[in-house]
């Protein structure tokens, strides 16, 4: 447990994804078989123990500590599992700190009755740090930022191979990862996990700027609608196993029940997750009614139905078919398609064109619903993991703009803990400014100089790592789109908001009203 | 001074000792304890700025703790000062006073009063641990003993010097490549950080933010010697990989800190306990090194001055009048204004 929670300590204080790949690394090296294994499991929360509720820490502690003394310093510290991992009495016990294998182990085989007293012997015999990584880890969420991507990536990091490799096995594996471990330091096998329902890496696009069509030909590519969605992969066997990855890899099939029960076939398919009434494609924040829900309701089924919209087919029975070209392995995705015809899922059509211009017409045009812009791909492209340059092109629609004003900034982390470089920015709404988003992009260095002495100089309140500025600097951001929101007090919401020009001539009365971008909400 | 007016019982320690708008006043002996406004006598404690403010018109405190004042307010305002070194009585009005250390930093002390039969024992801020740079607070038995609260909960169990210095040092291993700057408050925790370095074995110069210098040079002349510092200039920013910078704690936020390479941000507090308070400091190595009592300290110094009533300042009030209530103490809490978090 030692190691384990020096490792969770130090992730919560490193800021940098360098840095905590270089401590997760080093962790992998250090820790003996099989604890590191459980350590890998924790981070990519493939743990899940259920008995040890909130309410059960609760009622160990205020057996050991005056209820009042804990409840004032729970307000102050305001985290649950660290009050009690501090405010624990430290008194020596007979009992050894036991290994993360011991507390993993003896959780999945204790029961209720047992559970209280076995925790509170481990916390006698814990220091805080201990504690608090075993509270952590026990009533679930670690919030050490660290992502299931982040943890695999150190581990390809660790064994000197490509971190598509370690998605492509990671959901036949299972904790403690043994041969996994043993195959990455080069004294075992590659464990072979062919015949589940894997995930396989997804192939991404990169962003096409409008003058570079001009060195490709027509001829080579095809096009098709990029939908604004969640990318998802389908995997399935008869009778078997059946999946849905998110583009990490992450299993979401949980919050789809309704594509999952649909998924009676036997291939690995990459599509769009939608929410779709009728023919029509809803809003994305339609979907994200859908996502990261533990409990599916049937009105959530009712009214945000899912759907995928099918891009392209990896597997085909026992066929691996990512070593054919695009165009043959969209003839078999068609084919396929009309065999099986699976409900709530349909083909994403192909957009015929001869010319870039022609496309770009198209493109243009087309203000439906859900549509973010073109996919590009070329016809002889084999399904590649990762980013590979030159085959898959995504060409967005132009952004939209809107003028707002700057209304707080917060110092950013990391390289740019001495910048502030987070901006909170408004637009007028009765004389006066609500906020409407938040953007830490889109500005070169320079201009990160240039707003973060801004913000010095024309501060009116602090708050923490929060200042207050004079409503003054106009600042005009790009965004994707604009969405109603109720968390939000403007009432919408903004996609991937950032800064596209600071607009130091222009005066703030002169920004943008809430109603103008009210207008711009797709409904 | 006004005339005691009050219907406390006459010679009850409240009734010689208690909170004016100015701070804490002793009238029968012609002065305040602390005050947070300029006033005609006061008694100061300890150098740090919340606790002595300028403006007095006499200042009575040990020798040390007047040349820190000396050095920070120089001759701005005509201030007399009485120099009392720890241990000897003088008489003030009806009262007698008397310094003894508190340990909180150079010539920090506790006031202890006597009037009446009565001994109060104004400890000011205090901490048990031994510190280089300071004598040992010294339990005084009193009938009243005024506390501190800074950190009276018990989630604040300050870990040992030497293993938060270990940490440091052994940073400076895992990132040879980078700077270490620190976070200190220029009176007491920079001089105890730099001593608990020294005691640790380290013996390369560290280098010092210039609002830090001027009080380690007083700290020398006091007879604590610090080793080699060396001045941060903007010649020298650049070329401080590997090595220990201290600096006021909101430094790493300022522009100051730009130059250095690729800082590790380190903080030396009894805050840094806290994890997400560290974190939304934008803190990336707490120490926890405090000049204040923690929650086991402040309880078991209770217990040894063995004064049957406390009176309790400045932090989480609360928390300990709750605490002492319970084991038989009369405690209550005593609401001084003006005085500032550490770390805040």
């Amino acid at each position: 447990m030692q190691r384990f929670a020096e490792l969770l300590e130090g992730l919560v204080f490193q800021p940098a994804r360098n840095g905590k790949l270089r401590l997760i690394e080093t962790y992998f090296r250090e820790a003996p078989d099989p604890d590191r294994g459980y350590g890998l499991a924790a981070l990519t929360s493939s743990l899940v123990f259920t008995q040890a509720k909130p309410a059960l820490i609760r009622g160990l502690v205020e057996a050991r500590v005056d209820p009042v003394l804990f409840g004032w310093s729970w307000d102050f510290v305001g985290d649950l599992a660290e009050t009690v991992a501090l405010i624990w009495p430290e008194e020596a016990s007979p009992h050894p700190v036991p290994h993360l294998t011991e507390v993993v182990e003896t959780l999945s085989t204790t029961g209720k009755v047992e559970l209280p007293g076995v925790l509170m012997r481990w916390l006698d015999a814990m220091d805080a740090t201990q504690r608090w990584a075993l509270l952590k880890l026990i009533t679930g969420e670690l919030r050490v930022g660290v992502s299931a991507r982040l943890a695999k990536t150190a581990l390809a990091n660790f064994g000197g191979v490509d971190v598509n490799e370690i998605e492509e096995l990671w959901h036949g594996l299972a904790p403690p990862y043994l041969e996994l471990f043993a195959w990455l330091e080069k004294r075992g096998e590659k464990p072979a996990v062919d015949g589940e329902a894997s995930f396989r890496p997804l192939m991404l696009a990169t962003a096409l700027e409008e003058d570079e069509t001009q060195g490709l030909d027509p001829a080579d590519y095809m096009a098709e609608w990029k939908w604004d969605g969640i990318r998802v992969q389908l995997a399935a066997r008869p009778g078997g196993q059946r999946r849905i990855f998110s583009r990490t890899g992450d299993d979401v099939g949980r919050a789809f029940p309704d594509i999952l029960e649909r998924m009676e076939f036997d291939a690995v398919l990459d599509g769009e997750l939608l929410v779709v009434r009728g023919a029509e494609v809803a809003p994305f924040n339609h979907l994200q009614q859908r996502l990261n829900r533990k409990v599916v309701t049937k009105a959530m089924l009712t009214d945000y139905p899912a759907h995928v919209r099918l891009y392209d087919i990896l597997r085909d029975g026992e066929e691996d078919l990512r070593g054919l070209g695009f165009e043959e392995r969209r003839r078999r995705l068609e084919a396929w398609y009309a065999r099986v015809r699976p409900e709530r899922m349909d083909v994403s059509a192909l957009v015929p064109f001869s010319s870039w211009e022609e496309l770009k017409a198209l493109r243009e045009g087309a203000r439906e619903n859900g549509i973010e812009g073109l996919m590009l791909k070329r016809r002889d492209s084999p399904y590649l993991a990762g980013r590979p340059k030159g085959h898959w092109f995504k060409w967005k629609r132009g952004a939209l703009t809107a003028d707002t004003v700057l209304m707080y900034a917060q110092r950013g982390s990391g390289k740019r803990s001495s910048y502030y470089s987070d901006y909170t920015f408004g637009a007028w709404r009765d004389g006066a400014l609500v906020p409407v988003g938040k953007a830490y992009f889109g500005f070169t260095d320079e201009e990160l100089r240039q707003l973060d002495n801004w913000v010095r100089n024309h501060t009116t309140n602090r708050f923490g790592p929060v200042r207050e500025v004079e409503p003054k600097l106009v600042l005009e951001v790009a965004f994707d789109s604009v969405h109603r929101s109720t968390r939000h007090r403007s009432g919408i919401a903004m996609r991937f908001p950032r800064v596209h020009r600071i607009r130091w001539d222009k005066p703030a009365e002169e920004a943008d009203r809430v109603e103008t971008l009210e207008k711009m909400v797709v409904e | 001074m006004t005339a005691m007016t009050q219907s406390t019982a006459p010679r009850s320690p409240a009734s010689w000792l208690k909170i004016a708008p100015e701070g804490l006043c002793c009238a029968p002996g012609g002065f305040h304890i602390d005050p947070v406004q300029p006033v005609e006598r006061a008694v100061i404690t300890h150098g740090h700025s919340d606790h002595a403010r300028p403006g007095h018109g006499s200042v009575l405190a040990t020798p040390e703790t007047i040349a820190i004042m000396q050095a920070r307010y120089g001759d701005e305002f005509p201030t007399r000062y009485h120099a009392l070194p720890y241990g000897e009585p003088i008489r003030l009005g009806e009262v007698s006073l008397t310094f003894a250390p508190a340990g909180h930093v150079l010539g920090s002390a506790q006031a202890a009063l006597e009037h009446a039969g009565t001994r109060i024992v104004v400890s000011g801020d205090y901490k048990r641990r031994p510190d280089p740079t300071c004598p040992p607070f010294q339990p005084m038995p009193c009938d009243v003993f005024v506390t501190e609260a800074t950190f009276a909960l018990p989630v604040f169990r300050h870990p040992s010097d030497a293993h938060e210095i270990g940490r440091l040092l052994h940073s400076l291993e895992i990132f040879p490549e980078r700077a270490h700057l620190v976070g200190t408050y220029a009176l007491g925790k920079c001089q105890r950080v730099i001593s608990l370095l020294r005691q640790a074995g380290y013996n390369r110069p560290i280098y010092m933010h210039g609002a830090l210098l001027g009080l380690c040079a007083l700290y020398e002349r006091h007879g604590v010697p610090l080793g080699p510092l060396i001045h941060v200039t903007n010649q020298n920013k650049a070329e401080l990989k590997g090595q220990i910078v201290l600096a006021p704690p909101s430094a790493h936020a300022d522009r100051w800190s730009r130059a250095l390479p690729d800082p590790v941000v380190a903080m030396a507090s009894g805050w840094m306990r806290i994890k997400q308070r560290a974190k939304a400091g934008g803190i990336e190595l707490p120490l926890v090194i405090s000049d204040h009592a923690d929650w086991d300290e402040l309880d078991r110094t209770v217990d040894e001055v063995g004064a049957p009533e406390v009176w309790i300042t400045h932090g989480r009030e609360e928390a300990l009048v709750h605490h002492l209530g319970k084991k038989g103490y009369r405690a209550r809490a005593l609401a001084l204004v003006g005085f500032e978090e550490e770390g805040q």
